[in-house]
C-alpha cells in the first residue's frame, strides 16, 4: 500500500481551503489514483456526435487513460465502448476515425463485435463448445460505458456504473454549452478543419488551473500580445482598418481592471467560467449577414441575448474548456504526472458565415498551436512550474486571492474576475470526485 | 537581376537558411514581399488555408510581431534563448515563370530546434514562392510541410 492508495484522508488533506500540497502536481500514485477514481466518477468529454454522423462511424479517444472508442450506432444513438478486444487485449481499431461497417472485427483473430460491443462471432467457434465461454468476461464482448449522455452533441461519459447522474453533475453550467450552441441560427455545431495537438510536460491541472487565471496575461503575455499592441499602436486612429488578428492578440493585454471587472461564475461540481459582463471576446468586428440570420432564426431580441453573453472560457471539471463566442473546446489530456496533450478543437457554426469559422481557426492557431507565442509564454510558466514544484523551500501552492471562508457553502456565485475561487473550486471538486469511490 | 538563372534561385533558399541559422530575423523577414506569407500546414496534403487549422500562416505583420517579440526582455520562453539548425537538400527549381517573374523551388529539410539542454529534430518539405521585385528575389509564399505535421509537438519557437 502506498502513501494514498487505500488512505482518502491523505489525500483529502492534500487540500486546504486555501493551499494545495505539490503533490497534486507532482506526484505518480496521486496521478494514477486520479485514472482510477476522478476520471471515472466524473462525466468526462468524449467527443461531438458530428464525427461521427452515420452508422459504423467511430472515433478512437480516451477517457483519462482509458483507450475507448466513440461509435454511432444502427439506431443512430451514440455509444461508448473500451478499446479492448476481449479475447487478448488487442486495440480493435486505431485509426482516429473510420466506418467499421455493421461491427468491429479484431485484426488479430478476427472476432467481431456489433456496435453496441456485444459478442457477434469468432471463428472455428467449436473450440470454445462445452468450455463455459459463455459465462467468461470474454463473452461479454467490448465492455461498452454503460452512462454516456449526448447532450445537444456534445457527447460524455461517466465510466464509473453509479455517481451522479449528468444533470445534477453539470447542472446550470450547461447554460455555456448552450450558448456555444445557440450562435448558429440552426442551434447546430460541427467539428470543423481538424484539431491542434501540443504536447506540455507539465500537469493536467495546471492548464485547468490557467484557465480561469487572470492575473496572468498582463504579465506572462506582456511578450506576445503586448508586443502586438505596441506595433499596432502607430496606426491606431488612422483609419486603418484593424487586422483580425490584432482583435484577436491585444485584448489580453488589458489591464487588471478590465479582467477584475469582467466577473467569474462559479458553479457546484468543480465548473466555472470567467467573463460574466464582458470579456476578451467582447469587442471583435461583426461579421456580415450574420445578426440578420440569427434576427431571422431567432427575433430580435433573443438574438441580442444569445450574442450578448462574450464568456471567457468556461471550465467543465475535470478537464475541457470551452469558448462559447469563438466555438471553441480544448481538452487537457493527461498523460502522467507530469505530461498532458492538449488538443483544440474549433466548430462550425451551421447556417452562419465562414468568416465566423475563419476567425475561430485564426485564434485557435494564434493562441492554442505549438507554434502559439501565446501557447510559448503560458507552457514556460507550467514547466517552470513543474520543476520549481521540486523544491523542497514549499510543499504548498497557494490558491487564496479574494477567499471567503463562508464561500464553500455557496453552490452559484458571481465574483470578482481575479478571485481564484474557481481554483478552489476545482479543488474541492478534486477532492471530492477522487475520494467517493476510495 | 532581370531573369534569375536556376543557380540564383537555389542560392537564394540556401542562403535564407543560413540567415535563419545566425538568428538574423530581421534580415530574413526583410526577404518577404509585402504581402508575403509563412504557412506551415496541419494537415497532410492541406490545401485551405482559412477552414482548415495550420500551425502557422502568417502574414508580414504576424512575422513581425513574432521577431520582435524574441528579443524582448520579458519574453520569458526565450530566457535562454533557442537556437535553430538547417540541413537542406539542394532545392530542386519546379517551376519558372520569367514573364511573371515567379519562381517555385522545392526542398527537403532537416531541422533542429534547441533550448538548454533540448534539442528536437523535425523533417519536411518546404517549397517556395520566390519574385522578383524591383530586380532582388523576394519571397511571397513560403510553405513548410512537415512529415508528422499531424503530430503532437512542444513548443515551436523559431522558423523552419
Ligand atoms: S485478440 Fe482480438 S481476436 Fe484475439
Ligand atoms: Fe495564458
Amino acid at each position: 500500500m502506498g502513501k494514498y492508495r487505500g488512505h482518502p484522508e491523505a489525500v483529502r488533506a492534500l487540500v486546504r481551503e486555501t493551499e494545495v500540497h505539490r503533490d497534486v502536481y507532482t506526484d505518480p500514485e496521486i496521478f494514477d489514483l486520479e485514472m482510477e477514481h476522478l476520471f471515472a466518477n466524473t462525466w468526462v468529454h468524449v467527443g461531438h456526435a458530428s464525427q461521427i454522423p452515420n452508422p459504423g462511424d467511430y472515433v478512437t479517444t480516451t477517457i483519462g487513460n482509458q483507450p475507448v472508442l466513440m461509435v454511432r450506432h444502427n439506431d443512430g444513438s451514440v455509444k461508448v465502448l473500451h478499446n479492448r478486444c476481449p479475447h487478448k487485449g488487442v486495440k480493435v481499431a486505431t485509426d482516429a476515425c473510420g466506418n467499421t461497417g455493421k461491427f468491429f472485427r479484431c485484426p488479430y483473430h478476427a472476432w467481431t463485435f456489433r456496435l453496441d460491443g456485444s459478442l457477434r462471432a469468432i471463428p472455428l467457434n467449436r473450440g470454445y463448445e462445452n468450455t463455459g465461454l459463455e459465462t467468461s468476461h470474454a463473452a461479454q464482448g467490448l465492455a461498452c460505458v454503460k452512462n454516456v449522455v449526448n447532450y445537444r452533441d456534445f457527447v460524455f461519459a461517466r465510466l464509473n456504473d453509479t455517481g451522479p447522474s449528468f444533470e445534477e453533475y453539470f447542472g446550470d453550467s450547461l447554460s455555456s454549452f448552450d450558448n456555444m450552441i445557440d450562435r448558429s441560427p440552426e442551434g447546430k455545431l460541427e467539428v470543423a478543419g481538424g484539431v491542434l495537438r501540443y504536447m506540455h510536460n507539465c500537469n493536467w491541472k495546471m492548464l485547468v488551473d490557467n484557465q480561469t487565471d487572470t492575473c496572468h496575461p498582463m504579465v506572462a503575455h506582456e511578450s506576445s500580445a503586448g508586443t502586438a499592441a505596441a506595433m499596432w499602436k502607430p496606426f491606431e486612429g488612422t483609419g486603418a482598418k484593424k487586422p483580425m488578428a490584432v482583435e484577436i492578440f491585444v485584448p489580453f493585454f488589458s489591464p487588471y481592471e478590465f479582467f477584475e471587472g469582467m466577473g467569474i461564475r462559479v458553479w457546484d461540481n468543480g465548473h466555472g467560467h470567467t467573463g460574466v459582463s464582458h470579456s476578451i471576446h467582447s469587442d471583435y468586428s461583426a461579421i456580415p449577414g450574420y445578426w440578420d440570420q440569427m434576427v431571422a432564426a431567432y427575433g430580435e431580441e433573443r438574438a441580442k441575448a444569445i450574442l450578448g453573453e462574450a464568456r471567457h472560457n468556461t471550465v467543465y471539471w475535470p478537464n475541457i474548456m470551452i469558448k462559447g463566442p469563438i466555438q471553441l473546446l480544448r481538452i487537457f489530456r493527461p498523460l502522467a504526472a507530469n505530461r498532458t496533450l492538449v488538443e483544440s478543437y474549433v466548430y462550425r457554426l451551421v447556417g452562419a458565415p465562414d468568416l465566423l469559422l475563419e476567425r475561430s481557426q485564426m485564434y485557435n492557431r494564434l493562441i492554442n498551436a505549438p507554434t502559439s507565442v501565446v501557447g510559448h509564454d503560458d507552457l514556460e510558466m507550467y514547466e517552470r512550474a513543474q520543476e520549481g514544484l521540486g523544491s523542497n523551500g514549499n510543499e504548498w501552492v497557494n490558491v487564496q486571492r479574494l477567499y471567503d471562508p463562508q464561500e464553500a457553502e455557496q453552490k452559484v456565485a458571481v465574483t470578482n474576475g481575479t478571485n481564484e475561487w474557481q481554483m478552489r473550486n476545482q479543488f474541492r471538486a478534486w477532492s471530492k470526485f477522487m475520494t467517493m469511490s476510495m | 537581376m532581370t531573369v534569375p538563372t536556376d543557380k540564383d534561385l537555389i542560392d537564394f533558399v540556401i542562403a535564407e537558411a543560413r540567415i535563419l541559422d545566425e538568428l538574423r530575423f530581421n534580415d530574413w523577414l526583410e526577404l518577404f514581399t509585402d504581402d508575403g506569407i509563412y504557412w506551415m500546414p496541419a494537415e497532410w496534403g492541406q490545401t485551405d488555408t482559412k477552414l482548415v487549422g495550420s500551425l502557422m500562416y502568417e502574414d508580414k505583420l504576424l512575422l513581425s510581431v513574432r521577431v520582435e517579440r524574441l528579443k524582448g526582455l520579458r519574453t520569458f520562453s526565450q530566457r535562454p534563448k533557442s537556437r535553430c539548425h538547417h540541413v537542406l537538400q539542394v532545392p530542386i527549381v519546379d517551376a519558372r515563370d520569367d514573364a511573371a517573374g515567379e519562381y517555385q523551388l522545392y526542398t527537403p529539410f532537416h531541422y533542429v530546434e534547441t533550448r538548454v539542454d533540448e534539442q528536437t529534430l523535425y523533417a519536411g518539405w518546404a517549397r517556395h514562392t520566390l519574385v522578383l521585385v524591383d530586380g532582388r528575389l523576394r519571397i511571397k509564399l513560403k510553405r513548410v510541410d512537415l512529415v508528422n505535421c499531424d503530430a503532437a509537438f512542444g513548443n515551436i519557437q523559431l522558423f523552419m
